[in-house]
């Protein structure tokens, strides 16, 4: 479903990760570990294609990613609903319903994002994953500001998605509670500058 | 983009969208103007066309920085980014959505603002038509300073510094049909002319915009 070979991306001009490959199959999930700094966002936003690869490769079937980054991509003045519904709709998608249940959103629908609790706020914002319908979840710290049964809840409509035959690539520091096999970036931490670097400035 | 088109007009029209906001900014201005001019109503009448269509420009340029730097700064425009709708149909949506917003309320009120400075009869339909025919590249070219200043903190003043220079020709071409309507002139090489901008602007900003948010979003 992914396969990434070789990458190297940068961030601020500044190679952080070098040789990066990892692949990933339909039902499963990989995590990213590593300390602040090492480079697991920029990687992120590499795979979603946010910013260019310098080098390397990332492939990937044509509208199959939903990223989630630190932010939620919630308007403060929609209503839960309406957000989902505008998501779901960009994407072609209908129904939100399933998604409101999966995220514990039920009772929530009518009330505007602003009046929201921040862990209320980032489940409304993972639950535009499930509405986008698309089977390869590119997750930045998802569980932020979430409380334990939100992350456990959490987890468990990560663990439908992937029986569903969806695919997580998640960065993260907390231990998520779903099967995952465990990628450590800082292996492939960035050595060499490029030689240029510091020349043309 | 139909969506992203109502979602935009959803928000404006909602608190604190600044939906009203450039329209009262217009009526302020033209209503000032006499107080500042005199009360000389064949002075006024000379400068109504260009004190109207400065007045438009500037009260679009109010709103201009809400096109893209509040997407950005909840998220919104990474994951729009991501999604299936193309950035180039994003910026038209939104630049649309924009002109409804300000664009053709200030049209509509022209007219009526057309009273107070004494503007000559025959020139309101012209003063309508002209606004209907070039704000929309005002909103166009006001989304593609957007984009440039996206990610850029107070990004505002120098997003008006880039623009103001860009609107002269759709001032010049709209100030000069509602002249030449209050003057009983051919009217349809300037109008042409105007409508030429709108159409060139919608033509290519997009595009511009979108590569421009693409470099912003790195």
């Amino acid at each position: 479903m992914l396969s990434v070979r070789n990458l190297t991306c940068s961030r601020g001009g500044l190679p952080v990760l070098e040789g990066l490959s990892l692949s990933l199959a339909a039902g499963q999930a990989l995590v990213l570990r590593g300390p602040n700094g090492s480079g697991k966002t920029t990687l992120l936003r590499t795979i979603a294609g946010l910013q260019p690869a310098d080098a390397g490769e990332i492939v990937h079937d044509e509208d199959t990613l939903a990223y989630a980054g630190h932010l939620d991509g919630v308007k403060a003045v929609l209503s839960v609903a309406e957000n989902l519904t505008f998501w779901a709709g960009l994407h072609g998608q209908g129904s939100i319903a399933a998604a409101v249940a999966d995220f514990d959103l039920a009772g929530l629908e009518d009330r505007a994002a602003q009046h929201l609790s921040a862990g209320q706020r980032r489940r409304l914002g993972l639950a535009r994953l499930a509405v986008t319908g698309r089977p390869l979840w590119v997750l930045d710290e998802p569980t932020v500001s979430l409380d334990t049964a939100s992350v456990a809840r959490f987890a468990a409509a990560v663990g439908g998605h992937l029986r569903g035959g969806g695919a997580v690539l998640v960065a993260t520091h907390v231990d998520l509670g779903f099967d995952a096999e465990t990628l450590d970036v800082t292996r492939f931490r960035a050595r060499s500058l490029p030689a240029h670097f510091g020349e043309a400035f | 983009m139909r969506r992203l088109f109502l979602r935009d007009l959803t928000l404006a029209i909602r608190a604190g969208g600044g939906f009203g906001l450039s329209l009262a900014f217009f009526l302020i201005v033209a209503v000032l103007v006499p107080f500042g001019v005199g009360s000389d109503t064949a002075l006024l009448r000379d400068i109504a066309p260009g004190v109207l269509w400065v007045a438009a420009l500037l009260a679009c340029l109010l709103s201009l920085d809400r096109i893209f730097a509040l997407d950005h700064e909840d998220g919104s425009l990474e994951l729009l980014a991501t999604a299936p709708l193309p950035l180039e149909g994003a910026v038209a949506a939104k630049a649309m959505a924009h002109w409804v917003t300000t664009g053709l309320p200030l049209a509509v009120a022209a007219p009526l603002l057309g009273v107070l400075l004494n503007l000559a009869p025959q020139a309101f339909g012209w003063l309508f038509l002209s606004l209907m025919i070039g704000t929309p590249a005002l909103s166009l070219i006001g989304a593609f300073g957007g984009a440039l200043t996206v990610g850029l903190r107070r990004g505002g003043l120098l997003l008006s510094l880039l623009v103001l220079p860009l609107y002269i020709p759709t001032l010049i071409f709209g100030a000069e049909v509602v002249r030449r309507g209050a003057a009983a002139e051919p009217v349809a090489s300037v109008l042409s002319l105007l409508a030429a901008v709108t159409l060139g602007s919608a033509a290519i900003l997009p595009f511009a915009a979108a590569a421009v948010l693409r470099v912003n979003l790195k």
